[in-house]
C-alpha cells in the first residue's frame, strides 16, 4: 500500500517537475499530457482507494515513509495516515485537479494574449501554468495525507506558496501582483498562529504524530497555561491552530485576500480558491477534532467566526458585478458554513459540504470561466446577458450548479446544507443561537445572489457590445466536458453520500475514529435518530424554514432580475441606490481592505521607514557602522605618524615602554 | 661527568643543520654562478633530513642533556618541526626570486641556516644562557640576512635599524636574565623555578628582572612599543629576507616565552599576566588600526604581525596549559599563514620590481586563479574567517581568555579583530574584483612553488576544518 500512496502524491509532483523544467522542449502538448497523466494516474487511484474504503475492507494506512530527523526527541517525520476522511479528501481534490487541468487547455490556450509582447516571462506559460497545479496538486495531497503536524505544515505552506505563484500568474499585472502579495501577507498572520499551535502540541505532548497526540490529549485536557489570566491548553492550541485555518479558509477577519485573488486565471480560482486549497482550513479542524471536543471555548469561538463569515460574506455578493467575486464571495459564504458546522462538532457535515460545494463551485468557477473566455475576457455581468442561447451547456450546467448551491431540494447542496443548519440548531455552545439565526437568513441570500448572476449572464437581452456578441459561440469541448462531468456529481452525490458520511458511522473503521465526536456536543444524533431515507429527509426538509428561503430568495432573484428587468434595465443600479449607506457599507466590504491598508500596510510601512530613516541609516549606518569607520581611519591616519623612520625615535620608544613597565609593576 | 655520544643523539637535527650550513659554506666556493642551484638542493635536503631526525629522536619523556643545558620535550619537537617545515617552505619560495636577480648565492643559505640553527637551540634550551645563545645566534644572522642585498641602500639602513634597536632588546633581555640569576644564583630553569616557587626571595628585585624579560620577548615578537622595527625592518628588506624573519621566528619567539616564563618563572604568573596584558591590548590595538592605513603591502602584513602577536599573548597570559597550547596552535599557524602570503608576494615580483603596493596583487585572479584562490585562502584565515584555520586559532585563545573571566579582553580582541577584517578583505576585493595592470609581469613561478603553496594554502583549510589533530599535539606539549 504504501507505494499506492507514494504514486499517488509523485505522480503530480514528477508531472509538475517536467513541465516545469522541461517546459520549453516538450511544448505545450508534452507538458498537459504529462501532467494530467500524472493527476489523473492519482486521482484514478484515489478513487480506487476511495471505492476500496466503502465497499472493500481496506484497513487504515498509517506509516512513516522517511524519518527526516530527530531533535530533541521529537521525529520529524514524512508519513501517511490515509483512513477514511483522507480518502473523501484525496478523491475529491484530485478529480477536480484532474477536471481543471483538461478545462485549462481550452482556457489558457490563447494565454499568449494575456502578456506584454516580448515579455520574457510570458514565455512558456503555458506549460508553467500546468506546472504549477500539478505542484499544486501534490502539495494538497501531501497536506490531507499527512500523518504528522510537521508535514501537515508542509503542505500547508505548499499549497500556500503555489497559490500566492498562482494568483500572480499574470505577473506583469500589477492587480494580480497586488492581490498576491496582499494574500501572502494575510496568510502569514494565519500561519503565525498556527505554527504557535504546532509549537505548543510539540512543547506539551513532545511529538508531532497525530495518533500519538490524540491519544494523550484527554490527560492534557485540565492544564492550565498562564496566559491572558489563564487558558486552558486546549483551547490555546486549538484556537491557534484554528487562526492557521482562518486564514487558508478566509474566516473573518483573514478573509480579505480571497475576493482578490481572483485576479489569477480562472481555473485555479475553481480548483484552489473555491474546491480544495481553501477548504484545508475545514479539513484540519475536522482531523483535529479529538483535539477541538475538548474545548468548547474553541469550538464556540469557530461557531461564531464561521456564522458571521457565512452570513455577512454572501451579503457583499449581492452587490458586486463581476462575474468571478460574485462566485468568490459565495465561495465565503459557503466556507462559513463548513466552519460553522465545525464549529457545532457536526465534523462530518462539514466535511460533507466541503465534498459537495467542491464539485458545484467547481462547477460555477468553470462555467464562469467558460463564460469569460466566450465575452473575450471581459467579467462585468451587467454588460452580459442572453447566453442560453449561445452557451446552452454552460447554461444548463450553471443553472445545476446554482441549484446545488442554494440548496434545491434533491440537489447535492440541499442535503449538505440542511444537514448543517440543523445540526447547529441543535448544538448548544455558546453562540449557537446566533449561528441558527443567520445561517438560516443567509439561505435567502444565498439564492438572491446566486439567481441574480444567473439571470443577469444568462437571460434577458444580450448588453455587450457587437463585436463580442458577433463572436459568442459555446465554449470547445475540453471545457464543457469537464462541465458536464461537475455537474454530475452536484446534482447527484449528495444523494448517495449522505447516509454513510452522515447517518452510519462509516468515518470509524474498526477502533480508528478519525471523527471524535463528545456525546454531548453530538449535533448530528437528532438526524440520524429520524432519519428515514432520502426522499423522507427532502419531504422534510420541504417543510423548513431554509426551503422557503431559498425558494423566496429565487422567487425575488427570478423577479427582479428577470421580469422587472427585462422592462426596467436599470434596475439594479435602483436598487443599488435605493440601499443608500448598506449598499456603500457593502460595496466598501465593510471596510476591511481600507481599515488594513491603511492601519497594517500603511502603518507597517511607516513604521519601517521609521526604524529605516532613524534606526539604520542614521543610528546603524551613519553612526554605528560609518561612523566607526570613519573614526577608524582617523585613527589610524594619526597614528600612523608615530612611525618616523629615525632609529633614536624607536629607542625612545623602546625605553618609554621599559620605564612604563617599570613603573607599573614594580612598587619600590 | 664524562661525556656521553648518546648526549648528541637529541640534538641530531641541530647538528644536522650545522652541518648543511658548513657543507654549503664550503660547497659554494667551488660553484660557478649557473651551478648555485646546488646550495638550494643541498639546504633542502638538510632541512628535510632534519625533520626526519626530528621525528625519529622526538617523542618519549622529556630529558634534559648537556648539564642541563638542553631539553628535549613534546614542546621542543613539535616547535621544531614547525620551524623546519616552515623554513622549508621559505626557501623554496625564495629560489625563483633569488635566481631571477642573480642573488642565488651561498651566503643567503648559510645565514638563513644559521638562523634555523640559533632558532633550534632556541627551542631545545633549558637555561638562560643557552636560550641567549640561540637567540643571538638567529640574530646575527637576521640582521646581515636583512641587509644581504648590499646595493640597495633601503635594505642597509633596515639592517642598520634591526641591528641597533635588536642590540638595545637583547641588551635589556641579558640584564633581565642577570637581575633573575642574582636572585635565584641559578640560569637553569628547572633550579630557578624551584627558587622563585620558595619564595625567600625579594619579589622587587624578580619583577624588576621580568620586566626586563617581557621587553625583550615584546622585542622578538614585535609587539608595541617595542614594534618600531617591525614596519621598517619588513618594508626595508628583500622580500626573501622578510619571509625568513616573519615566519619560523615568532616560533622561536614563542620557545623564547615558553622556556622563561613558564618553565623558569610560572610562579610569577600574576606579574607577568598583567605586563602580558597591556603589550596585547596595544598590539592589537595599533596593528590593526595602523595596518588600514598602509598602502605598502608589506608594511600592512608588518602591522598585521603586530596584532596576530596581541593574539598570541593571550593564550601566554592565560596562564593555563589551555592557554599555552592555544598559543602555540595560534604562532604556528600564523608562521604558515606569513609565509605563505609572503610566498605569493615573491610570485608577484620581478627583476628591478617588487611587489610592494596593495595596487600590484590587482587582478591576481585574472593572472592565475589557482594562487588568487591560494591568498584569498591566506586572507581569510588571516581575518579569521571560518572555516579556515585562522578562525580556529582565534576562536581558541578567545576561549582561554574567557575560561580566565577577562572576557573585557576577549571582546576588545573581537573588536579589533573586526576592523582587522577590513584590510585583509580589501586584499582578496583587489585580487577578485579589480583589472590588472597591463604592464603587470608574468608570475615568477616554478613547479616547486606552485606545490608549497598548494599545500601552504590548503593546510589553511584543512587544519580549520579538522585542527583536532594540531590542536592535540599543542595540547600534549602542555600536558
Amino acid at each position: 500500500m504504501e507505494n499506492l500512496y507514494l504514486t499517488i502524491v509523485l505522480a503530480p509532483l514528477i508531472g509538475a517537475i517536467v513541465a516545469g523544467f522541461l517546459g520549453g522542449r516538450i511544448g505545450r502538448r508534452g507538458a498537459h499530457s504529462v501532467t494530467i497523466a500524472g493527476v489523473g494516474l492519482s486521482a484514478l487511484l484515489s478513487l480506487w482507494v476511495l471505492t476500496a474504503f466503502i465497499w472493500g475492507d481496506l484497513p487504515v494506512f498509517n506509516e512513516t515513509i522517511y524519518n527526516w530527523m530527530v531533535s530533541d526527541g521529537i521525529s520529524f517525520e514524512v508519513g501517511f495516515l490515509v483512513d477514511k476522511l483522507t480518502a473523501v479528501m484525496m478523491a475529491t481534490v484530485t478529480f477536480v485537479s484532474l477536471m481543471v487541468h483538461i478545462y485549462t487547455i481550452g482556457y489558457m490556450a490563447g494565454d499568449e494574449h494575456n502578456w506584454p509582447h516580448g515579455a520574457l516571462s510570458g514565455k512558456n506559460s503555458y506549460q508553467r501554468f500546468f506546472s504549477y497545479i500539478s505542484l499544486f496538486t501534490f502539495s494538497m495531497l501531501m497536506l490531507v495525507m499527512s500523518n504528522n503536524f510537521m508535514q501537515l505544515f508542509f503542505g500547508w505552506e505548499a499549497v500556500g506558496l503555489v497559490s500566492y505563484l498562482l494568483i500572480g500568474f499574470w505577473s506583469t499585472r500589477e492587480s494580480a501582483i497586488f492581490a498576491n502579495l496582499k494574500a501572502f501577507l494575510v496568510n502569514r498572520v494565519g500561519d503565525f498562529g498556527f505554527i504557535l499551535g504546532i509549537a505548543a502540541i510539540a512543547m506539551y505532548f513532545g511529538s508531532m504524530d497525530y495518533a500519538e497526540v490524540f491519544a494523550m490529549a484527554p490527560e492534557h485536557a485540565e492544564i492550565q497555561v498562564a496566559l491572558f489570566g489563564g487558558v486552558s491548553l486546549m483551547t490555546l492550541i486549538c484556537v491557534l491552530l484554528f487562526i492557521g485555518a482562518m486564514g487558508k479558509s478566509a474566516q473573518v477577519p483573514l478573509h480579505v485576500w480571497l475576493p482578490d485573488s481572483m485576479e489569477g486565471p480562472t481555473p485555479i480560482s475553481a480548483l484552489i480558491h473555491a474546491a480544495t486549497m481553501v477548504t484545508a482550513g475545514v479539513f484540519m479542524v475536522a482531523r483535529m477534532s479529538p483535539l477541538y471536543e475538548l474545548s468548547e471555548a474553541a469550538l464556540s469561538f469557530v461557531l461564531i467566526i464561521g456564522a458571521t463569515t457565512a452570513f455577512f460574506m454572501g451579503l457583499i455578493g449581492l452587490v458586486q458585478n463581476d462575474i468571478k467575486r460574485v462566485v468568490a464571495y459565495s465561495t465565503l459564504s459557503q466556507l462559513g458554513y463548513m466552519v460553522t458546522a465545525l464549529g457545532a462538532s457536526a465534523y462530518a457535515a462539514g466535511i460533507f459540504h466541503l465534498m459537495t460545494h467542491a464539485f458545484f463551485k467547481a462547477l460555477l468557477f468553470l462555467a464562469a470561466g467558460s463564460v469569460i473566455i466566450a465575452m473575450h475576457h471581459k467579467q462585468d455581468i451587467s454588460h452580459m446577458g442572453g447566453l442560453r442561447k449561445y452557451m446552452p451547456i454552460t447554461w444548463i450546467t450553471a443553472l445545476l450548479g446554482s441549484l446545488a448551491l442554494i440548496g434545491f431540494p434533491g440537489f447535492s447542496g440541499f442535503f449538505s446544507k440542511d444537514a448543517i443548519i440543523e445540526a447547529v440548531g441543535h448544538s448548544s455552545l455558546f453562540g449557537s443561537g446566533y449561528a441558527t439565526v443567520l445561517l438560516t437568513i443567509g439561505v435567502f441570500v444565498t439564492a438572491l445572489y446566486s439567481f441574480r448572476m444567473y439571470f443577469l449572464v444568462f437571460h434577458g437581452k444580450e448588453r455587450m457590445d457587437e463585436h463580442t456578441k458577433h463572436h459568442l459561440h459555446e465554449t470547445p469541448w475540453v471545457v464543457t466536458v469537464p462541465l458536464i462531468l461537475l455537474a454530475i456529481p452536484s446534482v447527484f452525490i449528495g444523494w448517495y453520500a449522505i447516509e454513510p458520511m452522515l447517518i452510519s458511522d462509516w468515518f470509524a473503521s474498526g477502533d480508528w475514529n478519525p471523527i471524535m465526536v463528545a456525546p454531548e456536543h453530538d449535533t448530528l444524533l437528532p438526524l440520524r435518530e429520524h432519519w428515514h431515507g432520502q426522499v423522507a429527509f427532502i419531504q422534510h426538509g420541504m417543510t423548513a424554514w431554509p426551503f422557503y428561503l431559498a425558494m423566496s430568495g429565487l422567487g425575488l432573484a427570478a423577479f427582479v432580475w428577470w421580469l422587472v428587468f427585462a422592462r426596467n434595465p436599470r434596475i439594479d443600479e435602483q436598487l443599488q441606490a435605493l440601499g443608500g449607506p448598506v449598499t456603500r457599507l457593502l460595496q466598501d466590504k465593510y471596510g476591511f481592505d481600507d481599515f488594513n491598508q491603511r492601519v497594517f500596510a500603511g502603518g507597517g510601512r511607516d513604521l519601517g521607514r521609521a526604524l529605516w530613516m532613524n534606526g539604520d541609516r542614521a543610528l546603524i549606518d551613519g553612526a554605528i557602522v560609518n561612523g566607526s569607520a570613519r573614526t577608524v581611519a582617523r585613527m589610524a591616519q594619526r597614528v600612523r605618524h608615530l612611525q618616523t623612520g629615525y632609529l633614536y625615535h624607536y629607542a625612545i620608544a623602546m625605553i618609554v615602554g621599559l620605564v612604563g613597565l617599570l613603573t607599573l609593576f614594580v612598587t619600590l | 661527568m664524562p661525556f656521553d655520544a648518546a648526549q648528541l643523539l637529541p640534538i641530531l637535527p641541530e647538528i644536522t643543520i650545522l652541518v648543511t650550513a658548513s657543507l654549503v659554506l664550503l660547497v659554494d666556493l667551488y660553484l660557478d654562478d649557473q651551478q648555485k642551484d646546488l646550495n638550494h638542493s643541498l639546504t633542502l635536503v638538510g632541512i628535510l633530513i632534519a625533520i626526519a631526525l626530528t621525528g625519529a629522536v622526538g617523542g618519549g619523556e622529556a630529558r634534559v642533556f648537556f648539564d642541563g643545558n638542553l631539553v628535549r620535550d613534546a614542546l621542543s619537537d613539535l616547535l621544531k618541526g614547525s620551524i623546519l617545515v616552515v623554513s622549508l617552505l621559505a626557501f623554496v619560495y625564495a629560489r625563483p626570486w633569488l635566481r631571477d636577480r642573480g642573488m642565488l648565492v651561498g651566503e643567503f643559505y648559510v645565514l638563513g641556516l644559521f638562523a634555523v640553527l640559533g632558532m633550534l637551540i632556541m627551542v631545545s634550551a633549558n637555561s638562560f644562557l643557552t636560550l641567549y645563545l640561540g637567540l643571538e645566534l638567529q640574530a646575527l644572522t637576521l640582521y646581515a640576512l636583512v641587509a644581504f642585498d648590499r646595493d640597495s641602500r633601503k635594505g642597509a639602513e633596515a639592517g642598520m635599524k634591526y641591528f641597533v634597536l635588536g642590540a638595545l632588546g637583547s641588551g635589556m633581555l641579558l640584564y633581565g636574565i642577570s637581575m633573575i640569576y642574582g636572585a635565584t644564583g641559578s640560569i637553569e630553569f628547572g633550579p630557578v623555578a624551584a627558587a622563585v616557587a620558595e619564595q625567600e626571595i625579594s619579589n622587587k628585585v624578580l619583577v624588576f628582572g621580568i620586566v626586563f624579560l617581557v621587553i625583550g620577548i615584546g622585542f622578538k615578537f614585535g609587539a608595541v612599543p617595542f614594534h618600531m622595527w617591525v614596519p621598517d625592518i619588513y618594508e626595508g628588506a628583500p622580500t626573501p629576507a622578510v619571509l625568513i624573519l616573519g615566519s619560523a621566528p615568532k616560533i622561536a619567539a614563542f620557545a623564547l616565552a615558553i622556556r622563561m616564563l613558564v618553565d623558569g618563572l610560572e610562579s610569577l604568573h600574576t606579574d607577568w599576566q598583567g605586563m602580558l596584558v597591556i603589550l596585547a591590548v596595544l598590539s592589537m590595538g595599533l596593528g590593526n588600526l595602523v595596518a588600514i592605513a598602509q598602502s605598502n603591502i608589506k608594511r600592512m602584513l608588518a602591522y598585521s604581525t603586530i596584532s596576530h602577536v596581541g593574539f598570541i599573548f593571550l593564550g601566554l597570559l592565560s596562564g593555563s596549559q589551555q592557554g599555552y597550547a592555544s598559543a602555540m596552535f595560534y604562532t604556528i599557524v600564523y608562521a604558515v599563514m606569513s609565509a605563505g602570503a609572503f610566498g605569493i608576494l615573491l610570485i608577484l615580483g620581478r627583476k628591478g620590481f617588487d611587489a610592494e603596493r596593495l595596487e600590484d596583487l590587482k587582478g591576481l585572479n585574472d593572472r592565475d586563479s589557482w594562487y588568487a584562490a591560494m591568498m584569498a585562502l591566506i586572507m581569510f584565515s588571516m581575518a579569521g574567517v571560518p572555516p579556515t584555520v585562522g578562525f580556529m586559532a582565534k576562536l581558541l585563545v578567545l576561549e582561554s581568555v574567557i575560561r580566565i573571566d577577562m572576557v573585557w579582553l576577549a571582546l576588545v580582541a573581537v573588536f579589533f579583530s573586526i576592523i582587522g577584517a577590513f584590510y585583509y578583505l580589501r586584499v582578496v576585493k583587489f585580487i577578485y574584483f579589480d583589472k590588472p595592470a597591463e604592464d603587470a609581469p608574468a608570475l615568477l613561478t616554478t613547479g616547486g612553488v606552485r606545490f608549497a603553496m598548494s599545500v601552504n594554502g590548503l593546510a589553511l583549510l584543512v587544519l580549520g576544518l579538522f585542527p583536532a589533530a594540531l590542536l592535540s599535539l599543542c595540547q600534549a606539549a602542555f600536558a
